[in-house]
């Protein structure tokens, strides 16, 4: 069996569910993996040990401890061996997966969605089209979350390596996100709003459903740009974030192509608008026609009766 | 970096937003689409004509692409930058990333650049690979994601991080993926417009190893089985129970 190298995605100071994922997407490949975890204290890696994998190699350097495309890539590619490498598609996994296929000169294939063998399928043009490649030979590439099954957890073979590379940028100044809540990007459900919202204020019905599911709440374009405090940060679409959470809410979102760009992809869609004919009701698993003031108030008292 | 940079930005050709992508047979047929500079190549045109401004200097944009790409170099000019180069060979048809990076890097080589602008992903691959991997073949840094640059005493950036964003300072020469942020981008002029007309596209050629990654097929995406839609407020309790019994998300 040829070998793989799975770059664990890591955030909060531990190695992230969507690792897993990447395991069962290897061994779709037909491939052997190794998982190699990026990080400044070892005992990160204890974790990351899954069915089917039989070594972990904790890649231990000082360069770790902020996010730097060029040290991580270097660090990460001194102590990965050769074969298939693996990385989550997150930005800062697809960053590193880019600079390591160049420092390797291969290719990489970002944001697969399917595996066929030596297949690879990923979205184009923003979702409107899927392409399906070949791969021959090492390369690297990144799979999307909530694709491939999460595989089951293991006792793990750590080896650790003692590996650093050199830092070109230097963090002057972080600037928290003013709200505690979830980042789009990182959510599993998001509920998100627009123009249809009416005002920035009534955003906060939707933080409410979002708090009783523990979703992260989003915005179309329109919200984004007519009203001062919705941050582009919230942006969900061709110039905003991708997404593809299991759950995405979109109310009083009229469902243009570029909203769709970012959200398409989506496990299940609910859309609640008072329009019948708009576009996003052709994307929705469950379509709600009415206004949101009628169908949010009995969509929160539900859920939060179910949650409780 | 020395004290007047030489900036490059790179513009790729792609679809407007609003096509219809249309396959036919197994690949995308792009003959009826309007083509337009790929919407975060603005933001990097924007922050390289700003760099420039600030620190003087020239910008230079540069596309990879067959000779119908000299329009979004030509936009490009319209907007204000100084030069426009197309890297082509005609021997290229289906680049990997491999070879798009090899000649590019090239390219910029040749170019004498100290820092180059480019978009955070094409709308076409919406991959971005580019600027990470151009970085990595060049041998700079880089940074991803950017969404303000500032050039007083030096490149400072600002990148999503973790808990929120973090300014960036970068030394050295340095590849920047730019995302939306806060600025706006200029629009042509007319002088500008008129200049760009006028303007010459230099071509240059480069090195590209010959693709591992092939393309198999293009297709439409899968459909999605229709959905479920009922009339009025109340009928998002039946929603709410379909989440929990059927799609089994909540
Ligand atoms: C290059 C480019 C990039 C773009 N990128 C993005 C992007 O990243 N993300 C994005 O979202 N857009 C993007 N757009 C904009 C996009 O084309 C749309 O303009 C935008 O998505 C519309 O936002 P909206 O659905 O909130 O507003 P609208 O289209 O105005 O829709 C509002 C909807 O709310 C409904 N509504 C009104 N009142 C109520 C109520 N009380 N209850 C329920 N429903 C109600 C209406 O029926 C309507 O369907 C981009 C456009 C371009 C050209
Ligand atoms: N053929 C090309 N010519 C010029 N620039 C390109 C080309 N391909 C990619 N780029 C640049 O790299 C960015 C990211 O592209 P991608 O890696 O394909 O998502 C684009 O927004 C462009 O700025």
């Amino acid at each position: 069996m040829s070998e793989s190298i799975i770059i664990a995605e890591t955030g909060k100071g531990s190695v992230s569910a969507v690792t897993a994922e990447l395991v069962s997407a290897a061994i779709a490949l037909g491939t052997s993996p190794t998982v190699v975890v990026p990080c400044t204290d070892a005992s990160m890696a204890d974790n990351a040990g899954y069915d089917g994998v039989s070594r972990t190699i904790a890649v231990k350097g000082a360069c770790f401890e902020n996010y730097d495309a060029a040290s991580w890539a270097s660090a990460i590619d001194a102590a990965a061996p050769s074969g298939i490498i693996i990385a989550a598609a997150t930005p800062q996994s697809k960053d590193i997966a880019a600079r390591i296929a160049a420092k390797r000169n291969l290719s990489v294939v970002q944001d697969v969605v399917s595996i066929d063998g030596m297949n690879l399928t990923s979205p184009i043009y923003s979702g409107k089209a899927m392409q399906t490649v070949a791969i021959s030979g090492d390369s690297v590439i990144s799979v999307r979350a909530n694709v491939f099954p999460a595989a089951s957890s293991a006792a793990a073979n750590v080896s650790v390596v003692d590996q650093s590379g050199d830092v070109s940028t230097a963090v002057q100044e972080i600037m928290a996100r003013a709200s505690a809540r979830l980042d789009v990007s990182e959510a599993n459900i998001i509920v998100s709003g627009g123009r249809g919202m009416g005002s920035p204020e009534n955003f906060s019905h939707l933080e409410k459903l979002a708090d009783v599911i523990g979703a992260a709440v989003g915005a179309s374009r329109a919200a984004v740009d007519t009203w001062d405090d919705i941050p582009h940060s919230m942006q969900v679409g061709q110039t905003g974030k991708t997404v593809n959470p299991n759950l995405y809410i979109a109310v009083g979102i009229s469902g243009a192509i570029q909203h769709l760009a970012g959200m398409r992809s989506s496990k299940y869609i609910v859309a609640i608008n008072k329009d019948a004919d708009a576009p996003i009701f052709a994307h929705a698993d469950y379509g709600i026609v009415a206004t949101w003031e009628e169908a949010l108030p009995v969509l929160e008292s539900e859920l939060s009766s179910m949650m409780s | 970096m020395k004290n007047v940079p030489n900036i490059v930005v790179l513009v790729k050709r792609v679809p407007d937003t609003n096509a219809r992508i249309v396959v036919s047979g197994d690949r995308v047929d792009l003959s009826a689409v309007k083509w337009v500079i790929s919407p975060y190549d603005e933001f990097a045109i924007e922050n390289a004509l700003q760099h420039k401004e600030a620190a003087g200097g020239s910008v230079t944009a540069l596309t990879l692409g067959p000779a119908g790409a000299d329009k979004v170099l030509k936009d490009a000019k319209a907007i204000g930058v100084d030069e426009i180069v197309r890297v082509w060979n005609d021997s290229w048809s289906e680049m990997d990333s491999n070879g798009i990076q090899s000649a590019l890097a090239q390219a910029i080589t040749d170019l004498g650049a100290e820092v180059v602008y480019c978009g955070k992903n094409a709308a076409d691959t919406g991959a971005g690979s580019t600027g990470p991997g151009i970085a990595e073949r060049l041998g700079w840094a880089s940074v991803s994601n950017v969404t303000d640059v500032t050039f007083e005493g030096g490149l400072t950036v600002t990148t999503p991080v973790e808990n929120g964003s973090a300014r960036v300072s970068v030394s050295g020469n340095a590849v920047v993926s730019c995302d939306k942020g806060n600025i706006k981008v200029r629009k042509p002029n007319v002088k500008g417009i008129m200049m760009a007309k006028r303007a010459q596209v230099s071509v240059v050629s480069a090195d590209a190893p010959s693709a591992t990654v092939t393309i198999v097929s293009q297709t439409p995406p899968p459909a999605k089985p229709a959905g479920k839609k009922y009339e009025g407020g109340a009928s998002a309790q039946e929603v709410a129970r379909l989440l929990r019994d059927e799609a089994n998300v909540i």
